[in-house]
């Protein structure tokens, strides 16, 4: 019986990378929330297609802050991927440290992009495209603060000892979480910030 | 052996062996997995069969509030100009029935039916995330608590389930009424996203090993498409119901015409949810009827992977048809044209699964037990409302159908049909599982038969109200219409239908004292839940077994040369809550899965999240802050890695044995 | 034999009687013959319906075809005769596969067919054969219909509510709008229905080949009165559209009588707010034009026949008659109410 020769394997136990049950739980929470995304881009390009207001309403929006921001927001996520490297490769105090990176040029995504909102000088309730604008960006601000929360967490473990090469799955699935988080702000950068250029 | 202090090694050879009943080994699962009695264990449990049924009771009792909110309307509208409801009482009726029916009865019942059954048939220990699914059925019913908050108050919803704008927006609706519905439908939202992640994972991990893929049960691929389907459309729905919520509280104008909003995105945002939506609440229940059927014809299914097939290309296609909900909305000849054929195509699938249940009935020897008048019925109603869902894809036949009681009949066939009979068909056939007792079969023919009829009275004269050109949703009719004597058969028909549900409860309540003392399989049934004592055991399988085919009970008579199963030896897993997880496909062994314990957090959160939208409803910042503050310190301490989960390394002193 | 298990029993062929009696009573609906003013299925007066009640003859034909042929088939499944056999015997898994595929297979061909024909049909109803000989704008409002007859001459443009008159042969083109939520403009009759989407101009057209008077209704769930928001299309030959048509253009005749100039007094004060006469100082733009209120067949909008009781009833009860409707009950005393009927009287 083929079975019989399985049995004799010795098999991981406990949440092992990306066997354990979390990894593929992050991967549907991911398509969920990308779904989510799509359907607030959706609405976006249907309102923009439809409207006959000025879009954006103050032209056509600058993009050197948000570019350098983006850049910000990608390398925070290589840094996270060096974190786990890190693990793997046991330089634990490396792996600290890239992560420590990581959430730092998070906060200063937050920071640049609270400023951006700042300098606006319509808000959520004063047009359409404020509506959309405020809504879509501040839904990835949620998210980035969610991923944020996460990576603090999985900073403070990394620091109480609780990780190591043989076991690290909730840095696997949090740092899932903080690519997708950056992922999806690219697709929202080249809607609102992009494709007015091609209009 | 000794099981002091399970073992926390993080490789090891899983022990294979047999755990009879009473021997030490079952005692020591038995204690493993069972809750603790008393309102704690009663609030922290994570069991998968207790969920199930609490999910299934949940539901049914919204059936009941829904079906009697149906049976006032039916009053309403048995003669012309009626006074027993105000048009307002009338409305906030239909849409409460709607909204009840469709979100609170339609899916959780069979989110109730999947849970119990799934660990069960897969032959595993228990779901993915159990604490997740505990949470999710908190949160369904505290959901469930808050779309009803308002009723009460005379200010339930009131602009029909699928609450267009801008009629549902701030200007036209200003009561909480909206709101309810808009935050209630987003908690919803997260319970019924986290279900279907839960079944997702549960199939991809935690099927027993050997059982390949092309060897589950229909009913598991019947929910598995419903959970994909929903990952992918529930955000949809939630999405505009918050952009309602931010334009009727915060200003916002998504939906204001004045300044550019677009009373259409709602619709197309909704429908896009919607269509899929529909199917995610047959598909299971077909999958019931495809896993049950079988059992009383004593043959295996017809055409399993046709069926399975078709299952996944309903839902495929079902995502390409919203528009079929919006052809009077006036869009271009063109797209009408494309998603009304498309809407035709989608009836392709559906042609085989029935083709696939008459030749298993054919082919097989039905034995005439009441689930089996449920299941041979409910193909019979399943033609008829699909065959009326036809009609109205027809792009100009819609155009007078939409908005009739035609469409009204329609839904309700295909609703009732392909949801509620094979549900309650699903519970005569489950019963014995559930509570170890079987179900009266004279009073169950009779409920099946009083429900049949009045089903059919009630409802099929609804078609030709439609014809004779009576809309929806109208609290009233004037006399001259020609239409009071098919309303007055429609209410005999709606109370004879009730009737024949409370037949169905009187059978319940009375089976669930006196039923007869059942076997673990009454039915000779093949799959694996069959393989369990009924009642299950709390660890559901005292080995984990091993797959061989898709009848694992069936083996030794069906004349195919294929492997055996074996049940009785298998894997022993009880270093702690334990259970095999295997590969996707193939169902190889894969790793040893630590299960977590019972746990308050998953009722804390679902409670703390419900609590956040009701501040929202109720524009308390401070309090919505402080609830967010409490969800997110449940979180973290839930998802807090913890050390007999293997989430984190064992301590220094364990090291040693962690190498070996 | 008693070779079942333990859970089952037999059953008699009387539970298939009872499931044929069922579906008769049901049918037997379909011989409800009262007169159905919205009867679109065995009536239509038009081109823009007419392709569509045939296609829905022949659907109905079909698919009842298919139902029972299905239905058949499904009770031959279940009592053919079948040799005696051992009950713990199981039949073999892989029979069975013509059944889905010849069904599934004519299933697709008959698909295809309505399909094209369904698809036909839109195409011959989407547009008229010529070119429309009048336009129309109807706005949907909570719970009428204003009808604006458009005339690039603005003095020739008139506005009038709840009664579209057509000419008979004649293609219409109506343009719908919505002043406040969504409805649906659908005289079923004459053709199928369109949304009135505010923000939106949505067009249909409609056509009357006879004379006569045809019933609408708002199909739209649009709030408390959804269900008394009708409308009349009166289709006139010719000459009497035109008669209609001059007679709907002149503004209201100045009152002469005494009674009716005390009525316009009382109008203008507590009505004019709302509706309008043309010809007065009433131009309130909230509510039915009332210029030639005495002209239509019905008051507030299919619910009541225009007699001189009803108006007054309606203009004293209209929230009992019509609860939540957007026009209050007036309180006149008995003397006011009989010089506001006098005015009314003259609003021909
Ligand atoms: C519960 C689930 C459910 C299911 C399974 C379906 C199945 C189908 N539905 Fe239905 N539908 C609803 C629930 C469902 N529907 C609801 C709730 C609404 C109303 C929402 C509202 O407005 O409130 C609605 C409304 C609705 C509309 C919009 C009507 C309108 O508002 O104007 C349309 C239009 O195309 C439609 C079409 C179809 C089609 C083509 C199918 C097909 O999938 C059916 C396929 C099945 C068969 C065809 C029968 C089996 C096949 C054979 C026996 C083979 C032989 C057949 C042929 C050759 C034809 N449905
Ligand atoms: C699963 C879904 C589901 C189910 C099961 C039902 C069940 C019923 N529905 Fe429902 N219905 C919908 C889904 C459903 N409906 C939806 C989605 C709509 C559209 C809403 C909208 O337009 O927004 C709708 C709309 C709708 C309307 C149209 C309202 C309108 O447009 O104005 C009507 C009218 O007759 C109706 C009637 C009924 C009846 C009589 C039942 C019966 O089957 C109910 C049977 C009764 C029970 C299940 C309760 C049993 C009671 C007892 C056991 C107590 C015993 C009491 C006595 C015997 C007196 N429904
Ligand atoms: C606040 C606004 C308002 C005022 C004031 C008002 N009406 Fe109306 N009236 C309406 C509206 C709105 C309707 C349409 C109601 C409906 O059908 O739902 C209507 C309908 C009518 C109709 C029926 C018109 C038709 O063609 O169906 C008549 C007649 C009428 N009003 C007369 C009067 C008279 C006379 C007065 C004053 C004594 C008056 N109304 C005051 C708003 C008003
Ligand atoms: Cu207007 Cu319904
Ligand atoms: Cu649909």
């Amino acid at each position: 019986m083929a079975e019989a020769m399985q049995t004799a394997q010795a098999l991981p136990a406990g949440s092992e990378g990306k066997r354990s049950g979390g990894w593929w739980g992050m991967i549907a929470l991911i398509v969920t929330e990308g779904s989510l995304f799509g359907y607030l881009l959706f609405s976006y390009f249907y309102l923009a297609s439809q409207t006959e207001q000025h879009w954006p309403p103050e032209g056509l929006p600058d993009l050197l802050i948000p570019g350098i921001n983006t850049l910000i927001l990608l390398s925070s996520s290589i840094f996270v991927w060096i974190s786990e490297r890190c693990i793997q490769s046991r330089q634990m105090r490396w792996s600290i440290a890239s992560m420590a990176l990581a959430v730092i040029l998070g906060v200063c995504f937050v920071v640049i992009q609270l400023h951006e909102w700042n300098d606006k000088s319509y808000d959520m309730a004063a047009n359409l495209y404020g509506s959309l604008y405020f809504t879509i960006t501040g839904f990835h601000m949620l998210h980035v603060i969610v991923g944020l929360i996460i990576l603090l967490l999985l900073l403070l473990w990394l620091g109480l000892g609780y990780f190591d090469n043989r076991r690290y799955a909730a840095v696997t699935i949090g740092g899932l979480y903080w690519h997708f988080v950056d992922v999806v702000w690219l697709f929202v950068f080249t809607s609102l910030y992009l494709t007015p250029y091609l209009y | 052996m000794t099981h002091n202090t399970p073992d926390l090694s993080l490789n090891r050879v899983p022990e294979m062996g047999s755990a009879p009943i009473g021997s030490a080994a079952e005692i020591r699962l038995a204690e493993l997995w069972e809750t603790a009695p008393g309102w704690r264990g009663w609030l922290s449990t994570v069991d998968h069969k207790t969920i199930g049924l609490r999910y299934l009771v949940t539901a049914f009792i919204f059936l009941l509030m829904g079906g009697v909110e149906a049976l006032i309307m039916r009053l309403q509208l048995a003669g012309p100009e009626q006074n027993l409801l105000t048009p307002e009482q009338y409305n906030q009726l239909f849409t409460m029935h709607g909204i009840t029916m469709i979100f609170l009865y339609s899916l959780p019942i069979l989110s109730g039916f999947s849970n119990y059954l799934w660990p069960l048939m897969l032959g595993s220990r228990d779901m993915a995330f159990p604490r997740l699914n505990a949470l999710s059925y908190w949160i369904f019913l505290f959901a469930g608590l808050f779309l009803y908050v308002s009723f009460p108050l005379g200010e339930a919803p009131n602009a029909g389930w699928f609450n267009y704008v801008p009629f549902a927006g701030l200007e036209y609706n200003t009561g909480p009424n909206i709101d309810v519905y808009a935050l209630g439908m987003v908690l919803l939202g997260i319970s019924t996203t986290v279900g279907s992640i839960n079944f997702v994972v549960t199939l991809f991990r935690m099927r027993a090993p050997g059982m390949s893929i092309s060897r589950v049960p229909i009913l598991v691929w019947g929910t598995l498409t419903a959970s994909v389907a929903n990952i992918f459309a529930i955000p949809s729905v939630s999405l505009a119901f918050f952009l309602l919520w931010l334009d009727r509280r915060i200003g916002t104008h998504f939906f204001d015409v004045v300044n550019g909003g677009k009373p259409l995105l709602w619709q197309h945002l909704f429908w896009m949810f919607g269509h899929p939506w529909v199917y995610a609440v047959v598909l299971p229940a077909m999958g019931i009827v495809s896993d049950a059927l079988p059992t009383f014809c004593r043959r295996p299914l017809v055409g399993y992977s046709a069926v399975a097939l078709s299952t996944m290309a309903t839902m495929l296609l079902g995502f390409g048809v919203w528009i079929h909900h919006m052809f009077a909305t006036g869009l271009p000849t063109l797209a009408l044209s494309f998603f009304g054929a498309a809407s035709m195509v989608i009836s392709i699938p559906s042609a085989v699964a029935v083709f696939a249940w008459i030749a298993t009935i054919w082919l097989g020897r039905p034995v005439f037990n009441t689930p089996f008048l449920f299941f041979a019925g409910f193909v019979i109603l399943f033609v008829i409302g699909g065959l009326s869902g036809v009609m109205t894809a027809a792009v100009p036949l819609d155009f007078q159908l939409n908005e009739t009681y035609f469409i009204v009949a329609h839904l309700h066939y295909v609703l009732l049909g392909i949801n509620v009979f094979p549900v309650i068909g699903g519970i005569y056939y489950w019963f014995p599982k559930f509570f170890g007792r079987m179900m009266n079969e004279t009073l169950g023919k009779w409920s099946f038969w009083v429900m049949f009829i009045g089903f059919n009275l009630g409802f099929f004269p609804m078609h030709v109200a439609g014809l004779l050109g009576m809309p929806r949703r109208i609290y009233t009719y004037a006399p001259h219409m020609g239409w009071n004597m098919v309303n007055m058969i429609t209410s005999v028909g709606s109370f004879v239908f009730a009737l024949g549900i409370l037949l169905f409860l009187v059978n319940v309540l009375v089976s669930l004292k006196r039923g007869a003392l059942t076997t673990p399989n009454p039915w000779d049934a093949p799959t694996l839940e069959w393989a369990t004592p009924s009642p299950p055991p709390a660890y559901n399988f005292a080995v984990i077994p091993i797959i061989a085919s898709r009848h694992p009970l069936w083996e030794d008579r069906l004349d195919e040369g294929g492997g055996r199963s074996s049940l009785e030896q298998g894997y022993l897993l009880m270093e702690g809550r334990e259970t095999l997880g295997t590969t996707s496909l193939d169902a190889d062994p894969d790793i040893i899965l630590k299960m977590p314990d019972d746990s308050l957090a998953p009722f804390f959160l679902g409670l703390f999240s419900a609590l956040v939208f009701a501040g929202l409803l109720l524009h308390w910042q401070n309090f919505t802050i402080l609830m967010v503050l409490a969800c997110s310190l449940s979180l973290a301490a839930w998802m807090w890695p913890r050390k007999t989960l293997l989430q984190r390394v064992p301590d220094a002193c364990e090291e040693g044995a962690a190498h070996g | 034999m008693n070779d079942y298990g333990p859970g089952f029993r037999r059953c008699t062929p009387i539970n298939y009687a009872v499931f044929l009696c069922a579906l008769t009573a049901a049918s037997a609906a379909l011989a409800d013959n009262e007169a159905a003013p919205l009867n679109y299925f065995l009536h239509s007066y038009g081109p823009a319906a007419t392709p569509t009640m045939h296609l829905g003859w022949v659907f109905v034909a079909l698919l009842l075809a298919i139902l029972i042929i299905v239905a058949s088939l499904l009770a031959g499944a279940v009592f053919h005769k079948r040799p005696v056999e051992d009950f713990r015997k199981i039949g073999r898994e892989e029979e069975g596969m013509p059944w889905i595929y010849i069904g599934t297979g004519i299933s697709t061909c008959i698909l295809v067919v309505l399909a094209i024909y369904s698809l036909v049909t839109l195409n011959v109803i989407a547009k008229p054969t010529h070119v429309p000989g009048l336009t129309l704008t109807v706005t949907g409002y909570d719970w009428w219909w204003k009808v604006e007859y458009e005339n690039d001459d603005p003095a020739r443009h008139f506005v009038t509510a709840n009664e579209v008159h057509i000419p008979v042969g004649v293609p219409v083109l109506v343009k719908l709008k919505s002043a406040d939520v969504i409805h649906a403009f659908w005289v079923p009759v004459l053709a199928g229905k369109t949304q009135m989407i505010p923000g939106l101009i949505n067009q249909q057209w409609l056509e009357a080949d006879t004379e006569g008077v045809y019933a609408g209704e708002c199909t739209q769930y649009c709030g408390v009165q959804h269900a008394h928001m009708g409308l009349e299309v009166v289709a006139q030959n010719t000459a009497e559209f035109e008669k209609w048509r001059d007679a709907q253009r002149r503004t209201a005749p100045p009152t002469s009588a005494a009674g009716a100039n005390a009525g316009q007094k009382i109008f203008l004060d507590q009505c004019a707010g709302c509706h309008t006469v043309r010809g007065t100082e009433a131009v309130g733009a909230h509510a039915p034009d009332l210029t030639h209120l005495n002209s239509r067949r019905m008051i507030a909008a299919g619910l009541l026949t225009n007699t001189p009781d009803h108006l007054m009833q309606w203009i004293t009860h209209a929230q009992e008659l019509k609860p939540g409707a957007r026009m209050p009950s007036m309180v006149l005393t008995p003397a006011e109410a009989s010089s506001l009927s006098a005015f009314l009287s003259t609003l021909n």
